[in-house]
C-alpha cells in the first residue's frame, strides 16, 4: 500500500486491521493476541461470552484504550490518530448523554461538531423518538436512551461506525429499526462493527462473524460458512427415549442426541428417506413427536461448542 | 424502511468549523447552566440576596461609607467565582463520571475545542450576573467611581484562577467529592474572603495570609477601581496571575478525562 499524499493515507485499507493485540487490567488479561480484520463496506459482528473482551476491543478500535501489545489500524490510520474523528461513528454501550440534556437538542449540538450532517429531525423520526425530543436524556427508556445514542454515532455520516451492543434492552419493534438502519448504513456504503451476543442479530445482520472467547478468535466467517451447510431433524417427545434403539434404525453415519431433555436431534443425511424413518419407529413405539422439523445449525449451536456451556 | 429511503446515508465525513463546534457546545454549557435550579441558586439567587441584605441592614461593619458601595464589588467577586469555580467544577466532574467528556472526545471536537467552549460559557454567564448584579446595586443606590476599565482585567484573571481551581478538582477528585469539595470552598472563601466582612477584622499575620487568596485578590482590586477611585490593580492583578498559571499547569498535568 503506498500513501500519495497526506489525503491518501488509509484509503484502500480495511475498515479494522488486528494483529497481537493485548489488553491487560491489572492481572487480567482481556484480550490475549487477538487477530482478525473487517472489510470495508460490510457489516462485521464481533461475537463472544461476557467478558470475551468484546468491549475492550472496540474500545481500543475507538481510540479510548491503548493497548499494551500488538498493532491495530482503523482505515489504515492509529486509533488515536485525530484524523480518524469525523470519520467514525461512535455508540458506546452505554452513557456519554449529559442526564439534563433534550434529547433533540443534544443530537443538534452533535451533529453541528461535523461538515455534513444528516438532520437531526429525521433521524429522530426515523429512530421514533421525535415525541421525546425535548425529553431529558435521564428521563428516557433505556431502550430510548439507546435509540438516540445510536442517531449519534450515525448522524456525522461517517464511513465505518462501532456499535457496542446496540440492542441490548432494545424491544423487538425498536430491535428492527436499529437492524433496519444497520442494514442500510451497509447498502449506503458504510463499514459497521459492532459487537452482541444475540446469535439472531449476528445471523441476521452481519455479512462477517468474529467469535471470540477469553480474548482470541475463536472462529471466523460468513454466518453459513459458521453453520454450515449441515441439517438436522429436531422433534419434541416424552423424555427418556431409547436414542441408542432409535439410531440402530438410522442409514450408518447418523448421528441422534436427547438434549436438553424431551428435545431430540438427528444428523445425517437429513431428507425424506431419514425423516420416514424417524416418524415409522416413534409410531412403532407408539411415542408422539411435537414440533417435528428439519433445519439447519443455528449459530447459537455453533458458539455453544466453541465457548463451552458453563455461565461467566 | 420507507423513512430510510429519505435519508442520504452515504458516507461524507468532515469536521464542521472551529468556531462553529464551539458556538454549539458552548451554548449547550450555557443552557445547561441557566437551567439548573442549583447552579441558579448558587450564581444568581444567593448573590443577588446577599447584595440586597447586607446593603439594607447593618449586619457588618463596614468601616466609612455606604454599605453598597462596600458590598457591591464583593458580590462581583462571588459571582465569578460562583460560576468560573464551583458551576464548573461540578458540572465537569459530573461530565467526567458520566462519560460525556470520554463521548465529546470521539467527536471532531478537540480538548482545546472543548475548553474554548467552557471558557466561552463561563463568560457569557458571568456577564449575565454582572449585568443583574449591577442594576440591583445601582438601583440600591450604588455609585461607582473609579477607573471601572481595570474591573476587565481583574474579572478575566479573575476567571481563569478560578477555571484552573474548578477544573482541578473536578479533573482529579469523583464527582461526588467535587460536589461537596466546591460547595465547601465557595462558603470558605465567602466567609474570609473580604467579600462581606473586611479583611482588617482579621488579627494582622492571618489577614496578610487570606490577602494571598484568589477571592481576596479580586474583591480588593473591584472595591479599589470601582469604588475608592484607584488606579491600576497592580497587586491583586499580580495575585491572580500566580493562581491563574499555577492552577491552570497543573489542571492541565492532572486532568484525567475519565
Amino acid at each position: 500500500m503506498t500513501a500519495v499524499g497526506d489525503s491518501a493515507v488509509g484509503d484502500g485499507a480495511p475498515a479494522v486491521e488486528i494483529d497481537g493485540l493485548v489488553k491487560r487490567y491489572g492481572r487480567t488479561t482481556a484480550v490475549d493476541g487477538l487477530a482478525f480484520s473487517c472489510a470495508r463496506g460490510v457489516v462485521t459482528a464481533i461475537l463472544g461470552p461476557n467478558g470475551a473482551g468484546k468491549t475492550s476491543t472496540i474500545e481500543i478500535c475507538e481510540g479510548f484504550r491503548r493497548p499494551d501489545g500488538g498493532t491495530v489500524r482503523v482505515l489504515g490510520l492509529d486509533p488515536a490518530d485525530p484524523a480518524l474523528k469525523p470519520r467514525l461513528g461512535i455508540m458506546p454501550q452505554a452513557g456519554g448523554v449529559p442526564p439534563a440534556a433534550r434529547a433533540g437538542e443534544w443530537l443538534r449540538v452533535v451533529s453541528r461538531f461535523y461538515a455534513h450532517p444528516l438532520d437531526p429531525d429525521a433521524l429522530l423520526a426515523l429512530l421514533g423518538l421525535t415525541a421525546h425530543a425535548r425529553t431529558p436524556y435521564r428521563r428516557l427508556s433505556g431502550g430510548q436512551q439507546q435509540r438516540l445514542s445510536l442517531a449519534a454515532a450515525v448522524v456525522g455520516r461517517p464511513e465505518l461506525v462501532f456499535l457496542d451492543e446496540p440492542t441490548a434492552g432494545l424491544d423487538p419493534q425498536a430491535r428492527h429499526a436499529c437492524w433496519d438502519l444497520v442494514t442500510a448504513l451497509r447498502d449506503a456504503g458504510v463499514s459497521v462493527v459492532l459487537t452482541t451476543h444475540q446469535m439472531d442479530e449476528a445471523e441476521r445482520l452481519s455479512d462477517h462473524v468474529v467469535v471470540i472467547d477469553h480474548g482470541r478468535v475463536v472462529a471466523e466467517g460468513t454466518p453459513s460458512e459458521l453453520t454450515g451447510a449441515e441439517r438436522q431433524l429436531r422433534f419434541r417427545a416424552r423424555p427418556g427415549l431409547d436414542v441408542e434403539e432409535l439410531l440402530a434404525a438410522l442409514p450408518p453415519g447418523s448421528a441422534a442426541k436427547e438434549s436438553p431433555s424431551g428435545h431430540y436431534i438427528i444428523e445425517g443425511q437429513v431428507g425424506p428417506q431419514l425423516l420416514a424413518t424417524v416418524t415409522a419407529w416413534c409410531a412403532t413405539e407408539g411415542v408422539t413427536t411435537e414440533d417435528l422439523r428439519i433445519e439447519r445449525r443455528t449459530l447459537e449451536d455453533v458458539f455453544l461448542e466453541l465457548t463451552g456451556r458453563e455461565l461467566r | 424502511m420507507s423513512a430510510i429511503t429519505t435519508l442520504d446515508l452515504t458516507p461524507r465525513p468532515g469536521a464542521a468549523p472551529l468556531h462553529r463546534m464551539v458556538l454549539a457546545q458552548a451554548g449547550a454549557e450555557i443552557r445547561a447552566t441557566l437551567r439548573n435550579g442549583e447552579q441558579l441558586l448558587l450564581t444568581l439567587i444567593i448573590p443577588i440576596l446577599l447584595l440586597a441584605g447586607f446593603s439594607a441592614a447593618p449586619l457588618v461593619d463596614v468601616g466609612g461609607g455606604r454599605r453598597v458601595d462596600f458590598v457591591a464589588p464583593g458580590i462581583l467577586a462571588l459571582a465569578v467565582m460562583s460560576t468560573a469555580f464551583t458551576g464548573q467544577a461540578i458540572a465537569t466532574g459530573f461530565e467526567r463520571r458520566y462519560g460525556v467528556l470520554r463521548r465529546l472526545g470521539a467527536t471532531p471536537l478537540s480538548r482545546t475545542g472543548l475548553l474554548l467552549a467552557k471558557t466561552v460559557a463561563v463568560v457569557a454567564v458571568e456577564a449575565l450576573q454582572i449585568v443583574v448584579i449591577t442594576v440591583v446595586a445601582l438601583a440600591l443606590g450604588w455609585s461607582p467611581h473609579g477607573g471601572p476599565l481595570w474591573a476587565v482585567p481583574l474579572l478575566l484573571l479573575g476567571t481563569a484562577a478560578f477555571s484552573g481551581l474548578g477544573l482541578l478538582m473536578a479533573g482529579t477528585l469523583r464527582a461526588e467529592a467535587t460536589l461537596a469539595g466546591a460547595n465547601l470552598v465557595y462558603l470558605v472563601l465567602l466567609g474570609l474572603g473580604g467579600v462581606l466582612f473586611p479583611l482588617d477584622r482579621f488579627p494582622g499575620g492571618v489577614r496578610q495570609v487570606l490577602e494571598l487568596l484568589p477571592i481576596s485578590a479580586l474583591t480588593s482590586g473591584l472595591r479599589g477601581v470601582l469604588g475608592d477611585g484607584g488606579g491600576f490593580p497592580g497587586g491583586p492583578l499580580l495575585v491572580l496571575l500566580c493562581w491563574a498559571v499555577a492552577a491552570l499547569a497543573l489542571a492541565a498535568r492532572t486532568f484525567r478525562w475519565e
